[in-house]
Parts: structure tokens; sequence; C-alpha cells
């Protein structure tokens, strides 16, 4: 699983330019899959049919990332950026970004910025370029960029960029690859643009009218020096969402969860995340509602080109869609 | 001329009826289907039945405006503002109020009688009243009542360097382009979709959206141009006088990458002057017709307009044609491709 991370971790996709990225799940999941298809905002759908009395089960994960968008470049060659989603000011300067011809520049501040007064208008990207005409052949305005970084493996925990979401990326891939007779039939929805406003997923879920939707995204830990309080410890197991500022988590779906893991002895914790959201936020509320949770990959330093996991929790997210996948839900949603 | 009695007309979010008149009018002609909805969205249709690609095309009909919200015992008229409006830009303003237009003036405190402090920091909203020349409540309120909008005064005028002048260019330029754009020949259904309350949060489009179900959309818009003084170059969103401006993002969309890609082509391949919009910041209507039912591709062609959302803003009619010339020619590419399949 691994290799797989390290590949979806290291490809381009910015929200609304994720075609890189699907074409490569797209690649690693075909041949276990019924059906394969994309719509109008690019989300990559595959199902897998499951018996006549099964439901339909949404599994959403995202797969663009945060970036920057070329607004301006001055007469010597330097750029000026817009944030995609949200990108943390503290993390810019003297972090590198890529574009989709493979171009690299450096993130820095302008000469006289304070760095209490660093705001993104004052930083600038240099790509080597000593004038406008030289960047504008590799660059343009309007170009969308990527934070890069290269994966890295540390044993049981690994970091990357853009584990948010490759990770829920990942745990999807290797499930449909695991699964051969689902219960339920499975619809595993690659979506984009859901760091800009759960876009994709909206669309999705719209067409697809499934009578569950589970979500997997990563989620912040509370487990680092002077960490904010939060009761979700990197290694402790798959995250099961209670709340967050998109999504109620829908009281049977979470407790739908809760018995799927003690029932097959995978290491759960129970999540409450005070600020952000996940493709759920759109899927429950499509037409006339979806009963909709959220199973979370524990990740530190989310947002960050540094983002970091524990496979065994990857581990436990597959072990738990694996069981979703086969739950009786008659009577629960 | 059309920009002159559109941007003339006044219509508030949820009050666009005279400019919907002005519009349904000029459109008549040229649709074979003209109808509103519920939310007072106005659709002019081409070729409702023919195959093809539906194509949408959607400009909103409302501006910024003030409402009144209170009437004091001196006859003077408190207000707030119905979408974004800079306070700053209001002071000694004319106004019409009320279905009586009404005509008044935004009035404050005068500087002889400002307190030091008081003169370093603009009125706020709640420091200013409209003046109509009642000298009591009861006499204003026989010619205005809560609830009633003001709406600026200025005239369309003609400036200097193929410029003009006019209020509310935010969105009747996008008004005026599709009118003029209803009148090409096509053969696929054309739906020109004049939008309700845009400027109070994308309302009107998104039912529009679900209603035309369209396999294409195109935004037509009056979008800021910052190549003002005292502002730093790579902070001007659009400049005036460089073309029509096609958006990458904003805080509503990531338009079809594709699509965008083929309006700088196609602008390319016909000697059209554009620009990419250089801000991530704004909304408009494209943001909610993108994720109408099972998602829509969309695109946003703006008109660079100086001091936007204030009285009087500055266009430059060059690009005006511009976003003409661009559309008409993308319009006539889908012609050949639906003539080809």
């Amino acid at each position: 699983m691994k290799a797989i991370i390290k590949q979806l971790t290291e490809a381009f996709g910015p929200s609304g330019y994720e075609t890189e990225v699907v074409g490569l799940i797209q690649e690693l999941i075909q041949d276990h899959v019924d059906e394969l298809r994309t719509d109008v905002l690019g989300n990559l759908i595959a199902v897998k049919h499951g018996s006549k009395e099964g439901k339909r089960i949404m599994l959403a994960a995202h797969t663009d990332e945060i970036g920057v968008v070329i607004t301006y470049i001055d007469d010597n060659g330097f750029l000026r950026f817009a944030p995609i989603g949200g990108v943390g000011i503290t993390t810019l300067v003297g972090n590198r970004v890529r574009f989709a011809n493979g171009t690299i520049g450096v993130i820095y501040q302008e000469g006289k910025t304070e760095w209490k007064e660093l705001a993104l208008d004052k930083l600038f990207i240099d790509i080597g370029a000593v004038s406008k005409e030289e960047a504008e052949q590799k660059v343009r305005v309007g170009e969308f960029a990527i934070f890069h970084r290269e994966f890295t493996d540390l044993g049981n925990r690994l970091i990357a960029k853009s584990m948010d979401d490759r990770i829920g990326c990942a745990v999807l891939i290797e499930a449909a690859r695991r699964i051969t007779q689902p219960k339920n039939t499975l619809y595993f929805v690659f979506t984009t643009q859901e760091e800009v406003g759960l876009r994709g997923a909206r669309t999705a879920a719209y067409g697809l009218e499934p009578d569950l939707g589970l979500a997997l995204d990563v989620t912040l830990t509370g487990d680092m020096p002077e960490a904010r309080r939060m009761a979700v410890t990197l290694g402790q197991g798959a995250a099961i969402k209670v709340k967050d500022s998109s999504l109620i988590a829908h009281p049977r779906v979470k407790d739908l969860l809760v018995k799927l893991c003690e029932a097959n002895n995978i290491p759960y914790q129970m999540e409450v995340l005070e600020r952000g959201g996940t493709d759920a936020g759109a899927i429950h509320l499509t037409k006339a509602g979806v009963p909709a949770g959220t199973i979370s990959i524990p990740t530190r330093y989310v947002h960050t080109p540094s983002e970091m996991v524990d496979l065994r929790d990857v581990q436990a997210c597959v072990d738990l869609v694996l069981a979703a996948a086969q739950a009786d839900l008659a009577g629960i949603i | 001329m059309l920009l002159a009695r559109l941007t003339e007309a006044n219509g508030a979010p949820g009050q666009e009826h005279e400019v919907r008149d002005l519009i349904r009018a000029e459109v008549e002609p040229y649709a074979h289907v003209v109808k509103t909805d519920a939310l007072g969205n106005l659709f002019a249709i081409k070729n409702p039945q023919a195959p093809g690609p539906k194509v949408m095309i959607a400009a909103h009909m409302d501006e910024v405006a003030l409402m009144i919200v209170g009437i004091d015992k001196d006859g003077y008229l408190k207000f707030r503002p119905i979408g974004g409006v800079d306070p700053r830009i209001l002071v000694a303003k004319t106004v019409v109020v009320g279905k009586k237009k009404t005509p008044g003036v935004i009035g404050s405190k005068p500087i002889h009688l400002q307190r030091p402090e008081e003169r370093e920091k603009p009125f706020t909203i709640q420091e200013m009243v409209i003046d109509i020349g009642a000298k009591s409540k009861e006499e204003a309120e026989k010619l205005v009542k809560l609830g009633d909008i003001a709406y600026f005064t200025t005239a369309y005028e003609e400036l200097a360097g193929g410029r003009i002048k006019a209020k509310a260019l935010d969105d009747r330029v996008g008004c005026a382009l599709a009118i003029r754009l209803l009148q090409e020949e096509v053969s696929f259904p054309l739906i020109a979709a004049f939008t309700v309350q845009e400027e109070v949060g994308l309302r009107g489009a998104g039912v529009a959206a679900y209603q035309v179900e369209p396999d294409l959309a195109l935004v037509l818009e009056g979008t800021t141009a910052s190549d003002v003084p005292g502002t730093d170059e790579h902070r001007q969103a659009t400049s005036l006088g460089e073309g029509p401006a096609i958006t990458v993002m904003d805080r509503s969309v990531i338009p079809h990458p594709q699509l965008v890609q083929e309006l700088f082509a196609l602008a390319a391949e016909k000697g059209i002057k554009v620009q990419a919009r250089r801000s991530t910041a704004g909304g408009t209507d494209a943001g909610q017709i993108q994720l109408s039912k099972t998602g829509v591709k969309v695109a946003v062609i703006s008109v660079p307009c100086r001091y936007i959302h204030s009285p009087a803003a500055v266009m430059c009619k060059d690009d005006f044609e511009g976003a003409y010339q661009l559309v008409k020619h993308y319009l006539a590419r889908l012609e050949e491709r639906a003539g080809l399949s």
C-alpha cells in the first residue's frame, strides 16, 4: 500500500485540475470494479455491484489538494499568487511550488516585511526567470500550482504533501481491490474541488442518490506538544466522526460504524472536529437528504507540505470500509 | 442606446421588475419563448426543441442599492445597503427613493462641526441619512415608506478615450451583451437567463440553472478593474482597455479548465484582446450554475469596470465589444461542431 500512497501523494492535483490524480486512480482501480465513469466536474465514479438485498453506499474521498494560482508576473520574472483552499501563511516562506509542466519555484517574502506583518500579497514566487518574457515561457497568469514535496517512509508513519486526501483515496482503492462480492452496491467516488467548498461531492451525490454516504478524509489530532485539545491520537485507530462544521454524523450511521469496529476488532476512536468539513457535509444535504457519516484518518500537520499518518490507522479505515460493504443496513437507513 | 437605458433603469435585488420589463421588450423579437419564474428570473429562449448542446448565457439584472429602514422625527431617512456598498463613497450623492422616485441627498455631519477625531475616519452608514427635504416624520411618510429602495441617479455618459460612465454596469453590461448575443443565428437551444438577486448571494442563478439544465453556461459580468492610482500592479484584478477578462478562479467557482482554454485559444485565433482575471476575490452566478444538479460546464467572461458597486463606474467600449466578439465566435464554434456531429 505504501507504493500507492507514494504515487498518489506525489501526483499533481490542485482543486479544479485533478485529471492527473483521477487518471492514476483509474489505472489502479479499473480491473477491480464493474463500472467506471467521470462526470462534468471531473469526479471519478467507480461502481461495484452488490446483492439484491443490499443498499447503495456512496464512499467519497477527494482527489484535489490545496495550492496556489498565479495572479501576476512582474518585469523581473517574479510571480504573485492567490491561495487555492485553506493555505496557512506560516508554512509558505522558503517552501516550493510545482506547476503542471514540472516547473518548480520557491516562495519568499518582500524585503521589508516583518514576520508578524506577513500577508499573502507580500509573498512572491521565484522560478529562476530573469524577465517577464522568460517566466511566461514556463508559466502564465491563471496557472495552478501545488506545494512540492516528496513522500517519506518512516516505517509505521508516513509523511507527504496532500495526504489530505490522497490517503482517503488510497483507503478506497485498497478496499475496492480487496472486496470481491459486496453485499451493498458501492460507489467509490473520487471527488473534485473539496478544498474550495465540497463542490464535486455535491453534483456526484445528486446523480447517484445513495442510501448512505460515507466520506473518507483526514482529521486533526491533539497529540503533539502543546496541541489544541482534541481526543484523537495518531496510531489509535480509525476515527469515527461525531461532528464537524459541515456535518453532524447521522446517529445511526455513527453507531453502525462503532458496532462494525467492535464486531471486527478494528481499533477506533471517536472524533469531534471543531472546525473543518468533509464531502459528507455536501452529500447529506443532497435532494431530500442522505444519512451520512465520515471515517477519518488521523493526520498531523494538515494543510502543510508534511502531513503525517500512521499506516495502522490507514489499515483500520480499510477494514472498516470492508465491514461496511458487507453490513446489513436494513432497518438502519 | 441600449446600455444607457439599461443602466438608468433601477433594480435592487428582489425588485428587478423595471429592468426585467425593459429586457423583455428587447428580447421578444429574437426569442421563441420568453418567460419568468417564481423568483423573477427572465428567460429568453431560442430553438427550445432543437437538438444539440443546450447553451445558457447568464447575466444578472439586480444592482446594489440602499433600503430605507427608518424615518426620524425630523424627516430624515435611515438606510442600509443591499449588496456590497462601501460607505465611504456615499456622502453627498443624490438618490431617488421609492415608487414615486422622490429625490434626495445623502447627508452627514458637515466638516466644520466634526470633532478632530471624527475627521480622521470615514462616516459609517449609521451616521448618514437621506435628506428628501421633509421637515417632519409625517411629511416624509407621505412620500416614502419603510422598505423603499433608494437608487443612485447617475446618468449614462460618454467619456474621453472611448470610455463611458454609468451606474449599475455590474451587471447591466452583461444584460446588454446577452441581449445582443441573442440576435445571433444559431440552430441549437440558446437560453439567455437574466437572473435576480446575484448581489445578495447568487440566489436567482441556482434556480434558473435547475430549470434550464444547460450543457454549458457562459456567465457575462461586469468585474472590478483596479488599474487606479495607488494600487500595486500585482493587486489589480483587471485593467481597462485590455479586453474582456476570463476567470480562472474566484471565491465561487473554478470554471471548466478545458472551456477556459478554448476561450483563450479562440481569442488568440480571432485576434481578440483578452486578459486573465488576476484576482480570486468575488463571486458570480457561475458558482451556483456549475453546481446545479449533476454539474454544468461554466466559464465567466467579464467586462472590466472601475469603481464598481459605486454610483458611477467607468467602462471601456472596446472591452465590451471584445466580450461580444468572443462569445459570438464561441457560439459560431459550437454551431460548427453541432453541424459536424
